[in-house]
């Protein structure tokens, strides 16, 4: 039995902020949720199911948020799911909601995911410390940089590399009216001249900690066809292996290379940098582009930082890459897989505004998370794809 | 809609779980039962999910690591929710009905004596105005059990009848964690514990894990004489606030009910972790007098968080596979005075 | 069988929570010495005031004053107060509607015993001494005693500015529990061994020794003496100090692959500037003195270089 269609007719998300004092995470989801549904042209009551997406419970301190969210998210009386798949789950959210949809279960699915990480510390929630072990674990950053440091080994790239991409991402977010980060006069000498903070992995080449949400109304064929300007999915996919397998490849994970390649099946398509437009990757630490671009098929294993160094992912180049300024430049970490999705939609509807790639037909949105071990991607296509 | 049924069903519970907070050593010999009724490998599922929660671990990611015991060489299909089995079932069943997948494993776990229970669940509230008081999740219960007997809706006789009823009938399985109630008198002359509960209204805090497999078609005629097949399956939330809702009534187990097919149904295991709930979903879920409630014992009996809900669905899965049953209902909930419900019916056939 | 060794965890923190307008104006009543709900579309009077209307799902504006006198509906004892309830003797949770509002609100009730409680008591506000704008600064209800002023005392209603975040201590105690694979190497430790287990099915040998092999799931068992020196598969330099760390920067925390063992674990490079230190680096690990240990890692205080030729590219390349 094949997937019914699918398509993204609505999008919203907050100002993403490091401080969003002047809301509550109710508030917080209605600002990303009240313009999707205007996007969407529906109202909450019209909507089937509300699934909503976040990371650690320990981050705002409320375990299983949802439930007490339930009526201002105007869930009562509606089905409710809560994902939760680590750094992925703004994505795997994402791919939930439109499952409810492909299966035929739902016409009208909204789906929100958010973290407002300022009510405590990121840092401090995703580094309680554990008896017996050794606390030499640093964060996110601690945990990616000496991963970083392989990859740099391994493919003999220049060290510049995460530089231009930082200061491409953090350019392109000023195009953004949504980033957290508007850091004007970035380039790759001021980001080289940033503080060291897990050597290799620079302050500059570092996402900020944000407060935001991200909210998409996936619709049924016949509701998507009152919409002027769907994104139609043409594929979904979610792989996922564990964090410490013995010769385990953290650089190039398996379980990244097979979702890509399952993904470029559904989607029917064959030669991923010709046939994708612009992409949405989850880097969160700039040395992940090249990274990832070689682990979706966008490059050779060993070719990625090429494809950066030649201005390939910038704005005007031959496959943007994070025109929205990408997790570099906001990062609620519930959330910023599906502002990966959710741009990528923007983009194939041609509502991007000043970061959109013109023509853009066809967009991968890319998430990621925990050990570099859960991936979660999505290709959408103005088009609806052919059965 | 795509023909899915339950197919395989392994639990544990016990008061004390003498292990780490990830389960992991729980979940393999779970996992090795359910390759063993079904005849499988790792390799013949296609799609994993789990339901468990970071506060009962008192870890960020504590669902990560028990990915380890699925095998994730090569890399699978998965997903996790931060809720009960009986909703990783939902997400898993979803899949197969997309086509992705023809079949699924959901596993969940907790390990409750890892915190006080009775605080870890006060997290789970209102943020602003309910948490701060630290309302324990027994208080809440009382309230709604005051509520029906204020209300004449139901009585402290009633409710011993739940129970005596339920720890009867815990003597005949294997994994409860409290059983044996001589009389509904002697429970009635038992102290009041936090009234209007006294402490058998309760259910036991027990850790424990659960795994429950699925399969589409032919996939699950190969594995059963008597697949468990999902006739219905549909879920619903209510909101939280103790002060606007109708506490002897719970809507969202009424939608779920509609939402499902609950005509028919011979047995119903129902997640009614206090007595009193047993006595709303019976009405909530329409259920006539002489439909058999909670053979298992019910969480009365043991109440491990994070599956008890889906042990109800495979408990009721069990009985159609022994032909018991022509066609049971398994219920979970969530959220305090059952806030969120979820249905699944079954029925047995070729 | 030896328990699995545990120990206590507390994880606490002081969440900061930003109100929005709806719960402000609530907690800023409270702090004030008021109860603030708001009339709902249906003309409902609901406290404390939802944050959106259950039907129209608009953001609340329509707040109304109501008492602090009111009348129980529901209410459950509590024989057994936890650490952060309103009170630390029994108590009762009461759901009381006040007079002006239709619904009830949920709190606490001082009375000495449950034979003091009944559903319709009239109850009042006990306001604390010190309100700051949050639920506790109604400490509890308590019965109605006709003689009693209503009024709260006056303190702090000079300070004009509107409530917009309230601080909730959250501080919850744990005990955790290693697995029984992770205690014999923990107790290992302790004896100054470092001991992996072996994989029945892949043959790989982890440590520290898994539950399930993350590429099989079949749990370790077969114990394997490993060495104490190994090889710097990768690592990174920390600069950054963050909250709850707890070794001071700059430090070289590294990946060692130990000799014998199929996958490497973190820990601390020293007795090298940071800046020397490099991948394929032969290391070995330094104890820390014999009465100091226990069943932990940190029996090993660090690695340390051995002198000898860094290891081939070709010999830990796979591990990266």
């Amino acid at each position: 039995m094949a997937k019914q269609p699918a398509a993204v007719i609505g999008i919203g998300q907050t100002h993403h902020r490091a401080k969003r004092e002047d809301v509550s995470m109710a508030g917080l989801c209605r600002e990303a949720m009240d313009r999707a549904l205007e996007d969407a042209g529906l109202t909450l009551d019209e909507i089937d199911a509300i699934v909503v997406g976040k990371a650690p419970d320990l981050f705002e301190g409320v375990m299983m948020p949802e439930l007490f969210l339930a009526e201002a998210l105007g869930a009562a009386g509606k089905p409710l799911l809560r994902v939760h798949t680590a750094g992925s789950v703004g994505g795997s959210t994402a791919i939930v909601a439109s499952s409810l949809v492909q299966a035929g279960v739902h016409k009208k699915v909204l789906t929100v995911a958010y973290e407002k990480q300022s009510e405590s510390n990121a840092m401090w929630a995703l580094s309680v410390p554990i008896p017996f072990n050794m606390p030499v674990h640093a964060g996110a950053g601690g945990y990616f940089a000496p991963h970083v440091r392989s990859y740099i080994r391994r493919s003999g790239a220049p060290n510049h590399i995460g530089a231009i991409v930082a200061a491409k991402d953090r350019n392109n977010a000023l195009k953004n009216p949504y980033a957290h980060l508007h850091n004007e006069g970035t380039t790759v000498e001021s980001v080289m001249a940033s503080q060291m903070l897990w050597d290799p992995i620079r302050y500059d080449e570092t996402c900020p900690s944000s407060d935001g949400a991200c909210a998409l109304v996936i619709a049924s064929e016949d509701v998507a066809a009152s919409s002027p300007n769907p994104a139609w999915i043409h594929g979904t996919v979610m792989r996922s292996e564990a964090t410490s397998g013995a010769e385990r490849d953290q650089v190039n994970p398996q379980a990244s290379r097979d979702a890509a390649a399952a993904l470029w099946k559904q989607a029917g398509i064959t030669h991923p940098i010709d046939e994708i437009d612009m992409a949405e990757i989850y880097v969160p630490f700039s040395w992940f582009e090249p990274m990832w671009l070689e682990s979706l098929g966008f490059a050779e294993p060993g070719e990625g930082w090429k494809l950066t160094e030649s201005g390939a992912t910038a704005l005007d180049g031959r496959m943007p890459v994070n025109c929205s300024g990408g997790v570099l430049s906001s990062n609620p970490i519930g959330a910023s897989g599906m502002l990966r999705f959710g741009e990528a939609a923007l983009q194939v509807r041609g509502l991007a505004g000043e970061h959109q790639v013109d023509g853009a037909r066809r967009a991968l949105g890319h998430a990621y998370g925990g050990g570099s071990q859960f991936f979660a991607m999505w290709v959408v296509g103005s088009e609806k794809p052919a059965s | 809609m795509r023909d899915v049924a339950v197919v395989g069903f392994a639990q544990r519970q016990m008061e004390e779980f003498d292990g780490s907070p990830t389960c992991v050593e729980m979940l393999v010999p779970l996992f090795a039962e359910c390759y063993e009724q079904t005849g499988w490998t790792r390799k013949d599922v296609g799609f994993w999910c789990s339901g468990s929660s970071d506060y009962l671990a008192g870890r960020s990611f504590s669902f990560v690591q028990a990915v380890d015991a699925i095998g994730v060489t090569p890399p699978v299909n998965e997903s996790h929710v931060e809720m009960d089995l009986a909703w990783a079932m939902y997400e898993a069943w979803i899949k197969i009905q997309t086509g992705e997948v023809d079949t699924a494993l959901v596993y969940a776990f907790g390990k409750s004596s890892a915190g006080v229970l009775r605080r870890t669940l006060a997290m789970q509230l209102e943020p602003y105005t309910m948490t701060p008081l630290w309302p324990d999740t027994v208080s809440l219960a009382g309230l709604q059990a005051r509520a029906g007997i204020d209300a004449g809706v139901w009585d402290e006789t009633a409710m011993a009848e739940v129970v005596h009823r339920s720890l009867g009938d815990a003597e005949r399985n294997e994994y409860a964690v409290r059983k044996g109630a001589s009389s509904v008198e002697e429970l009635l002359a038992r102290p009041m514990y936090a009234d209007p509960l006294r402490k058998h209204d309760c259910a036991p805090v027990t850790d424990g894990a659960a795994a429950i497999v699925l399969a589409a078609g032919d996939r699950a005629r190969d594995v059963r004489d008597k697949p468990a097949w999902i006739s219905g399956l549909a879920h619903n939330v209510d909101p939280m606030s103790m002060g606007t809702r109708d506490l002897t009534r719970s809507p969202s187990a009424a939608a779920a009910a509609a939402g499902a097919d609950v005509d028919g149904v011979e047995v119903a295991e129902l997640h009614a972790p206090f007595s009193h709930q047993e006595l709303v979903l019976r009405r909530e879920l329409g259920l006539a007098d002489d439909v058999a409630i909670n053979p298992s014992g019910g969480p009365l009996s043991g109440n491990p968080m994070f599956s008890a809900g889906g042990i109800r669905i495979g408990e009721a899965a069990r009985k159609i596979w022994s032909g018991e049953a022509a066609k049971t209902l398994g219920h979970a909930t969530s959220g305090p005075a059952l806030q969120q419900n979820l249905v699944c019916t079954m029925e047995g056939r070729a | 069988m030896a328990r699995t060794l545990s120990a206590p965890v507390t994880v606490a923190f002081d969440y900061t929570r930003s109100t929005g307008p709806v719960l402000g104006r609530f907690l800023t009543g409270l702090r004030d010495g008021v109860v603030v709900g708001a009339r709902t579309s249906s003309g409902t009077v609901v406290v404390p005031p939802p944050e959106y209307d259950p039907v129209t799902h608009q953001q609340t504006t329509d707040f109304v004053e109501v008492s602090p006198v009111g009348t129980v509906t529901s209410w459950s004892w509590v024989p057994e107060p936890v650490k952060g309830q309103p009170l630390d003797r029994p108590f009762a949770f009461a759901l009381v509607t006040l007079d002006g509002a239709d619904t009830p609100m949920l709190h606490a009730v001082d009375v000495a015993s449950a034979t003091d409680m009944s559903t319709g008591m009239r109850v009042q506000v006990r306001w604390a001494a010190d309100r700051v704008g949050a639920m506790t600064d109604i400490e509890a209800f308590v019965p109605l005693r006709e003689d009693a002023p209503a009024a709260p005392s006056p303190v702090g209603t000079e300070q004009a500015a509107p409530i917009t975040g309230v601080v909730t201590p959250v501080s919850l105690d744990y005990t955790y529990a290693a697995s029984p694979e992770e205690s014999a190497f923990y107790r290992g430790l302790a004896e100054g061994r470092i001991v992996g287990q072996r994989c029945p099915a892949c043959h790989k040998v982890y440590v520290p020794p898994r539950s399930a092999c993350p590429s099989d799931g079949q749990p370790t068992s077969e114990e394997v003496e490993l060495s104490h020196e190994g090889t710097v598969t990768t690592f990174c330099v920390v600069n950054v100090p963050f909250m709850g760390q707890k070794i001071t920067p700059p430090y070289v925390s590294a990946y060692v692959l130990l000799d014998g063992a199929d996958i490497a674990f973190l820990h601390l490079i020293l007795d090298i500037p940071a800046d020397e230190v490099r991948m394929g680096m032969r290391v070995k690990a330094v104890w820390k003195p014999e009465d100091e240990w226990g069943t932990t890692i940190e029996n090993i205080s660090h690695f340390s270089p051995t002198g000898d030729p860094d290891a081939d590219y070709e010999t830990y390349k796979n591990h990266l």
